[in-house]
């Protein structure tokens, strides 16, 4: 028997803990937003956010606290934060497009084995919504996909090709699941960490592509 | 005589709105950055055939007061929200060019239903270049390049064209007949200033419309806005009015 699943915000510690100290990062709707809430404590991140909001504080849990006017791109209240700034749509797009986000956190439909990423439908729906998405995976520096391993019914989600609309080529720098840490290189898929309990070949089991050990594979470090 | 902006009602700042008119829509998903008394204002005039611009095509009426309920422990939604899912809802609109039409769950918005239903054409286009688009359409820019959406369904019959080894599509210039967009602050010239995160579409949208007709909490006296901090020249901005003090139905003349 393999091993847990990992939790939706150890999902976010594992993926939060690629930020580096000073970096501009952006976090997509779902699973994502949490990474928010664990930033190495010894680092200082600055979140960006689509609608035009730099710099921001914690997401607001009580409405008597939260401002309508100060929200993020999953129209959550936020926290304001001293040196906070606050730019047009087109600015925030500019800041995306011209490559200074350093690290965009995904959520995900399926990952490619080349990195292709889809996640602007959802399964059974004629209309998908591409909002930010698109922009931070074509130009984020680095891009996390952050999602479960498999479908509700057990499907790969990491897929020679993709079956969903696709979002952006071959974007995907890493992907971080409910199992596993998968590096995207020029060589294929190389399965960087596992899950407590979980071995290769039953990674591989739910993977459609083939997966390459890594040389210092390991058990998922959380911190 | 002395320029002045202000009109006296939500009625009068759309007078001219026709049917078959490009309307660019500030606001971003939620109440605060809406203008939604332009939009309930368009709605009461009943114009149709309109092309809506914007992030949403709105979560209109019904979906709004659903999420009223569900988002109560996070934020407090204003009674008076109307956004363009109104227009929607009543037949208004034929097309969108938007962002986030369909509702992240299984549930479907009223622009969604409309693509469904065959009634509205969706032209689908993220936000960047839907942001990019408009403020060409401002700066007399007719058309750019990016790389986004290369090799995916935007890129559909647009050009593409390789610069220093890598593929960049044309996207050309977004104008629209009129600009509706919610700001803070405005004087009789109508230079604007925003609170917080409603900045967002409703900056990018003034002044890329023939008419740009502002919705405020407050007019201020020339020179109460520091010119350091104006975040929109009135020059872009044809129109101004006053939202009411207490919040008033969609249907009631404003």
């Amino acid at each position: 028997m393999p091993g847990e699943r990992l939790d939706e915000q150890t999902m976010a510690l594992r993926a939060a803990k690629e930020f580096q100290d000073g970096m501009v990062v952006n976090l997509g709707v779902g699973i994502p937003t949490l990474c928010g809430n664990f930033v190495p404590p010894d680092k200082e991140v600055i979140f960006h956010s689509e609608n035009g909001i730099i710099g921001f504080g914690p997401i607001v849990t009580d409405p008597e606290e939260a401002d309508e006017n100060l929200i993020n791109a999953g129209v959550q209240p936020v926290q304001p934060k001293p040196g906070m700034v606050i730019v047009d749509h087109a600015e925030s797009f500019i800041i995306i497009r011209g490559g200074h986000v350093d690290v965009t956190v995904l959520g995900a439909l399926e990952v490619s084995r080349r990195g292709d990423l889809a996640n602007y439908t959802l399964p059974g729906k004629e209309v998908g919504s591409l909002g930010g998405g698109q922009d931070l995976a074509f130009c984020a520096k680095r891009t996390i996909a952050l999602m479960t391993h498999t479908t509700r019914d057990g499907r790969p989600k990491i897929v020679n090709e993709l079956s969903s609309p696709i979002t952006a080529p071959a974007c995907v720098d890493l992907v971080v699941t409910n199992i596993a840490v998968i590096e995207v290189t020029r060589r294929g898929l190389v399965l960087a960490e596992m899950a407590p309990g979980w071995t290769f070949e039953e990674v591989q089991g739910l993977t459609e592509p083939e997966l390459i050990p890594s040389a210092d594979l390991k058990e998922i470090e959380l911190l | 005589m002395a320029v002045n902006k202000i009109v006296g009602s939500f009625n009068e700042a759309v007078a001219d709105v026709f049917g078959g008119a490009v309307l660019l829509i500030g606001g971003f998903g939620g109440p605060g950055e809406c203008p939604s008394y332009l939009i309930a204002a368009v709605a009461r005039k009943g114009v149709n055939n309109l092309t809506i611009v914007g992030n949403s095509g709105g979560w209109g009426p019904d979906l709004i007061e659903m999420l009223r309920a569900r988002m109560a422990s996070v934020l407090r939604f204003p009674p008076d929200w109307y956004d363009p899912g109104l227009l929607v809802d009543r037949g208004q609109v034929s097309k969108g060019i938007l962002s986030f039409p369909a509702a992240p769950g299984h549930i479907h918005t009223p622009f969604e239903k409309a693509v469904m239903a065959g009634k509205a054409e969706l032209e689908l286009i993220g936000q960047g270049s839907l942001a990019e688009r408009m403020r060409a359409a401002k700066g007399g820019i007719a058309a750019f390049y990016t790389p986004v959406g290369v090799g995916t369904v935007v890129a559909e019959g647009k050009e593409v064209r390789e610069f220093e080894g890598r593929s960049y599509l044309l996207e050309r210039a977004l104008k629209g007949d009129f600009s509706l967009v919610r700001a803070h602050k405005a004087d009789r010239y109508g230079n604007l200033v925003y609170r917080g995160s409603s900045r967002t579409m409703n900056a990018t949208m003034a002044g890329a419309s023939s008419v740009t007709i502002a919705e405020v909490d407050e007019v201020v006296e020339p020179g109460a806005l520091d010119p350091e901090c104006v975040v929109t020249p009135g020059i872009y901005v044809q129109r101004v009015v006053v939202r009411p003090r207490d919040p008033r139905p969609w249907d009631e003349p404003t």
